[in-house]
């Protein structure tokens, strides 16, 4: 059962320092996600998402309580930990791509794996997987100012997807697409996720991508308001 | 790009230093041409007299001496030279004086095939009518002065002065042209004339004033000269004979000390400038670049590369692209330098019929500090601007870098 868990949440309280006093931007979140899931933190802004986001991706550390990542706890690890948890298991997908503008689409997706240090033929069918799954194989030797929208935000999922983490976490990764452009994305990572068995964790207040979550964790204030599975028949997810 | 930027600003900075101290140089290199030599070779009576050209007290000997100097110092050109004073009379066609006028003259080597003299001094473009004198009998007059003696090339003058031992010369050349010196004093009244007419004239056979000696390189190299001097003098300081050869730099000769020092300081002073400059508009090339991939630095941590792994492979990177840019950028500096060095930039559509005593063409002088003082920008600045801009990487909270990347 435990095996199942990539994320466990328990008692996580957040504050940040504000003025003389604080200010607390999670309130006892409990939580479990397992592998696999492709689930949303939805909420209103401020409501703790991107928090909550930082502190799984080992970006933050909690006030209170334990978050434990792929069998890593979050809170005690060192910064040199961190940073390798999330070289090694974690993808990330911004809203604003934050590809390297100076780069090819094919280095900007082997970047990941020169940190794992891959060796470079393996790199290469990696990469080359990876623009497959995002139908980018076309546009190996283009620079990001070459693409469209649509284009940058496939080669960030190539991107974050290349090293097979188990989780990837993307903050609003629709935000600045078109809608046809969005349900292209966010069809692609569902693919991902069916396919790869990829867990992906959104932060996100837009509809689209709420449409196509299968678990909503609504927050409000800092508290887990809701927690929504949604039940999808074997036809619906073929 | 980065390198593009480093190679510019490195190639400017060795171009612009070498022409600096080519152009600053080019004032000690007139003087040297016509007056001091870089180093000068005279009798130690004379040169304590020097201000006064006393040919009584002028070198002898000086086939065999120049023989020995070309044979103990082949690294120098050496030409005999004398000065003198004298009167210059122009007679009308009944030949009654037509014309008088006190002249300040000068015999130099101007008939051996290939002698360097006029080319040196610049006479041929200095010309103004008439030719360089083809054989002996023929002088140059400055262009001022024979139009005071209503005289043209052609025309007979005669040159009255003193011998060497003191008797009365007189003696008849006729004109074959005329310079513009572009000094008031020696446009006022100057005759060139072949050392051998001026040795004959003023009956100073085998004799000079001085000897001058010129680098081959063509510049004036204040060390070099020092200490070629001070070796010669060295050699002979036992010798208790007045007129036992002095050498004497360029540097002792009258006020040129001080100006070589004011140009040496000037040049340096011009090139710190510069290179100060340079300095900042690398080091905030560096530093731009750093802010500039404040963007990439962020999901290069968030992607769990490490602090000390961005600062470094940044710092590393500034380091290969300071290297290549300085390289590439001395070597493009010094290439354009060496042109401007060995062509130099014509300007005698400028100044035509100027004078001798400007030159006609600018030149650069490579110097070996043109070799490493572009790696000061091009290096150490850009690594400094990397350096200091890469601080703010410890600075970055990761926390921060969802909302920091959304932008």
């Amino acid at each position: 059962m435990e095996n199942h868990v990539l994320i466990r949440i328990d008692g996580l309280v957040k504050r940040f320092p504000m003025g003389q006093g604080e200010f607390t931007a999670l309130r006892d979140i409990s939580l479990t996600i397992g592998r696999g899931e492709f689930t949303g933190l939805v909420g209103p802004s401020g409501s703790g998402k991107t928090t909550l986001l930082n502190i799984v991706g080992s970006l933050d550390v909690p006030t209170e309580g334990a978050v434990v990542v792929d069998g890593r706890s979050v809170g005690r690890l060192s910064t040199r930990e961190a940073a390798q948890l999330r070289k090694e298991r974690l993808g990330f997908i911004f809203q604003s791509y934050n590809l390297l503008a100076v780069h090819t689409v094919y280095e900007n997706v082997e970047f990941p794996l020169l940190l794992l240090k891959i060796p470079a033929e393996e790199r290469r069918r990696m990469v080359m997987d990876a623009l497959e799954w995002v139908g980018l194989v076309p546009k190996v030797k283009s620079k990001p100012p070459q693409l469209s929208g649509g284009e940058c935000q496939r080669v960030a999922i190539a991107r974050a997807m290349v090293k097979k983490p188990s989780l990837v976490l993307a903050d609003e990764p629709t935000a600045n697409l078109d809608a046809a452009n969005s349900h292209h994305i966010l069809q692609t990572m569902e693919k991902l996720n069916r396919e790869l068995g990829t867990t992906f964790l959104f932060a996100t207040h837009d509809d689209k991508v709420i449409s196509y979550l299968r678990r909503k964790i609504y927050l409000l204030d800092g508290r887990v308001d809701k927690d929504e599975i949604i039940v999808v028949s074997k036809t619906e997810s073929l | 790009m980065p390198i593009l930027v480093v190679t510019l600003g490195v190639m400017l900075t060795v171009f612009l230093h070498a022409y600096v101290v080519g152009f600053m140089g080019d004032t000690i290199e007139m003087n040297a041409r016509f007056n001091n030599g870089h180093v000068k070779l005279m009798t130690r009576a004379y040169a304590a007299n020097m201000d006064q050209s006393p040919n009584d007290l002028a070198l002898l000997g000086v086939d065999s001496l120049m023989a020995h100097l070309n044979r103990e110092y082949p690294g120098i050109a050496w030409s005999p030279r004398i000065r003198f004073g004298g009167l210059v009379d122009a007679p009308d066609e009944n030949g009654e004086t037509k014309a008088q006028g006190t002249a300040l003259g000068m015999g130099i080597d101007l008939l051996t095939p290939g002698t360097p003299e006029p080319l040196r001094l610049n006479l041929e473009k200095s010309l103004v009518r008439g030719h360089m004198p083809q054989q002996n009998g023929e002088v140059l007059l400055s262009e001022t002065f024979s139009q005071k003696l209503k005289v043209s090339p052609g025309d007979q003058v005669t040159l009255i002065g003193s011998t060497m031992e003191g008797g009365m010369a007189m003696v008849n050349f006729i004109v074959a042209g005329t310079l513009s010196f572009g000094v008031e004093i020696m446009d006022r009244g100057t005759i060139l004339a072949d050392l051998t007419d001026v040795q004959s004239a003023l009956q100073m056979p085998d004799g000079a004033s001085e000897i001058n000696g010129y680098f081959h390189s063509g510049f004036y190299d204040d060390e070099q000269a020092t200490s070629l001097a001070a070796t010669f003098n060295d050699a002979l300081k036992e010798n208790p004979d007045e007129f036992a050869p002095l050498l004497m730099p360029l540097r002792q000769q009258g006020g040129m000390g001080t100006y070589v020092t004011m140009i040496d300081t000037w040049s340096g002073y011009i090139s710190l400038v510069f290179i100060l400059a340079m300095s900042l508009v690398l080091w905030n090339a560096g530093l731009l670049g750093g802010l500039r991939r404040y963007g990439e630095v962020g999901v290069r941590l968030a992607m769990g590369e490490e602090k000390t792994h961005v600062y470094g492979t940044m710092i590393v990177e500034s380091v290969f692209i300071g290297l290549v840019g300085s390289v590439i950028g001395t070597a493009l500096g010094l290439a354009f330098s060496w042109i401007l060095q060995e062509y130099g930039i014509n300007i005698s559509g400028m100044m035509k019929g100027a004078s001798v005593m400007f030159p006609d063409k600018i030149r650069a002088r490579i110097t070996p500090q043109d070799f490493y003082l572009g790696f000061i920008p091009g290096l150490f600045s850009t690594v400094l601007g990397t350096l200091l801009s890469g601080v703010g990487i410890f600075k970055r909270q990761t926390a921060r870098l969802f909302k920091e990347l959304e932008a």
